[in-house]
């Protein structure tokens, strides 16, 4: 196998994953009236009762509508790494998973690449939100729409792996709302996503250590700091972090050898 | 070593697929005890056995969906275990649950999968073209799967295990919900590229009718091989003057 294999098989994956979300208009579009959703009413109705205060990488008050489109983009993030590993579990039982889990690429590797493919569709997803969100007001600066990108990069993998590891160590996963109330949920409402932690703190010292604990919030912050052009460092390396454990759990999970797969039950026939 | 290179024979005498003492089990049921035969290339061999006789837990662990943990499988010479990436290049798989992309075109099937085995374009393109003209779907190569019929989209599934130009194709229990005519034809077409291609053959079905003279037999049940060699030799073994009659003494019961 030589690198040339490799590349290929990474780009008929990603190929695969576009084509097929682009079937699916459905998908798309609800991906992106959720957060529209939140930015449009939720934060208009909230604009009032919350005041954000002046905290980095602000430099002067900001509405609340621009405080929380950071974590709206990490929402669509999110959902896209639930709905992907979602779509694996139903690979695994329409048993398209196992086309691609027979072919000769190392399986760690086919797992990176269809993380990477799930990434590049939420990237898609997040540039269409960012441009209805500047109709809206949410000014940006140009840098950011640039510097994001990594950040996007990084945190997307983060989220996808989180969802592969789910989809890996859980049989059936009955249905999304499942995953809704048990993961989207309580990750992004204990997060950053929609209120400062310094306010958290005011109310809830447990709360904040969970909310600072959550990867999501780092994440978010990762995310946030980059639509202005700066890197937050700790949840850079926060985030990086679990995007180890979580891939890595994921691809003990998917090894033949060790994983989940061998012990579950077996074929139905 | 390159998998999009036409298979070399294998002139030295080495079976295409050799499983010696395979065993698994899912908690404490035990699916497959002690299995052990060889194939050899341009060898049709029919893995006989009713339903859950152990034939898909055999084909996930041959296709290293499962790990096998005792007793060794083989692709060509490599070993599944030691050597997964070599051996898995060897095979092309037909699954029992049609395993297609109902909503992309034929060719973008094929073309994903090339992509799986590394392939390149070039040699991608070259091979769709030969393998739907063979099928005779080449006209067909722009429209959505869904399209396709049933017995259309199983011959898809058969053209694109064979992109790889595999030495070895498994096929588990693929005329399933196909009508007699359609399903005639595939076994002719699959047989046909046995003895053209010099290819190896493991198929798995519960339907002795698809025996043919000639063909290497494998019974298969409850998770052992009760007998193993040509359809004579199987014949003999169960001291029955047919196939079907040596099924029904073999495993005691008769066809499903």
């Amino acid at each position: 196998m030589t690198a040339a294999h490799y590349l290929r098989c990474l780009r008929g994956i990603v190929v695969r994953e576009a084509l097929r979300f682009l079937h699916q208009r459905g998908r798309f579009i609800a991906a992106l009236v959720r957060p529209l959703v939140w930015l449009f009413i939720f934060a208009a109705g909230f604009r009032s009762i919350l005041g954000v205060s002046i905290i980095p990488p602000y430099e002067t008050y900001v509405l609340y509508e621009v405080y929380i489109t950071p974590g709206l983009i990490a929402m669509i993030q999110l959902f896209n790494g639930m709905q992907s590993s979602l779509s694996m579990v139903y690979d695994r039982e329409m048993g398209s998973m196992k086309t691609l889990l027979v072919s000769p690429l190392p399986r760690w590797y086919l797992l990176i690449c269809k993380l990477l493919a799930g990434v590049a569709v939420s990237i898609l997803q997040v540039y269409t939100f960012l441009i209805i969100a500047l109709f809206w007001d949410i000014d940006t600066p140009p840098v950011g729409y640039i510097s994001i990108l990594p950040a996007l990069v990084l945190s997307g993998l983060m989220l996808g792996a989180l969802g592969m590891f789910l989809s890996s160590a859980i049989k059936q996963l009955e249905n999304f709302a499942g995953v809704m109330n048990f993961v989207i949920f309580p990750m992004f409402f204990a997060s950053s996503a929609l209120y400062p932690l310094w306010r958290i703190k005011e109310s809830s010292l447990i709360l904040h250590k969970i909310c600072a604990f959550n990867p999501f919030t780092h994440a978010v912050e990762l995310i946030r700091f980059a639509l202005y052009g700066q890197i937050n460092t700790f949840s850079f390396m926060y985030v990086l972090a679990f995007l180890t454990l979580f891939l890595g759990i994921a691809i003990y999970g998917y090894d033949p050898s060790r994983g989940f797969t061998a012990r579950k039950g077996g074929p139905a026939g | 070593m390159t998998p999009a290179k036409a298979p070399t024979p294998l002139a030295d005498g080495t079976p295409a697929l050799t499983i010696e003492g395979v065993e698994h089990s899912f908690g404490s049921t035990r699916a497959l005890e002690d299995v052990a035969f060889a194939i050899h290339p341009g060898e049709f061999a029919v893995l006989l056995g009713l339903n859950g006789a152990g034939k898909t837990t055999l084909f996930s662990l041959i296709t290293r969906l499962y790990h096998s943990r005792s007793g060794s499988i083989r692709i060509g010479g490599f070993d599944i275990r030691k050597r997964p990436s070599q051996a898995l290049a060897q095979i092309g798989v037909v699954f029992q649950q049609p395993a297609i992309d109902l909503d992309l075109s034929v060719s973008q099937n094929l073309r994903y999968h090339a992509s799986l085995h590394g392939m390149s374009r070039r040699v991608t393109e070259e091979r769709m073209e030969a393998e739907l003209n063979r099928l005779e779907m080449l006209d067909r190569a722009d429209d959505k799967v869904r399209q396709l019929s049933g017995g259309g989209r199983r011959r898809i599934e058969i053209a694109r295990a064979l992109m790889h130009r595999p030495q070895m194709l498994l096929l588990d229990e693929p005329t399933v919900g196909l009508d007699v005519n359609v399903r005639q034809a595939m076994i002719d077409h699959v047989r046909g590229l046995c003895q053209g291609e010099d290819i190896a053959v493991l198929w798995a079905t519960h339907l002795i009718d698809e025996i043919r003279d000639g063909d290497r037999v494998i019974v298969l049940h409850e998770g052992r091989v009760l007998a193993f060699g040509s359809v004579g030799e199987v014949t003999l073994s169960a001291e029955a003057t047919t196939i079907t009659e040596a099924f029904t003494n073999l495993t005691g019961k008769g066809e499903t």
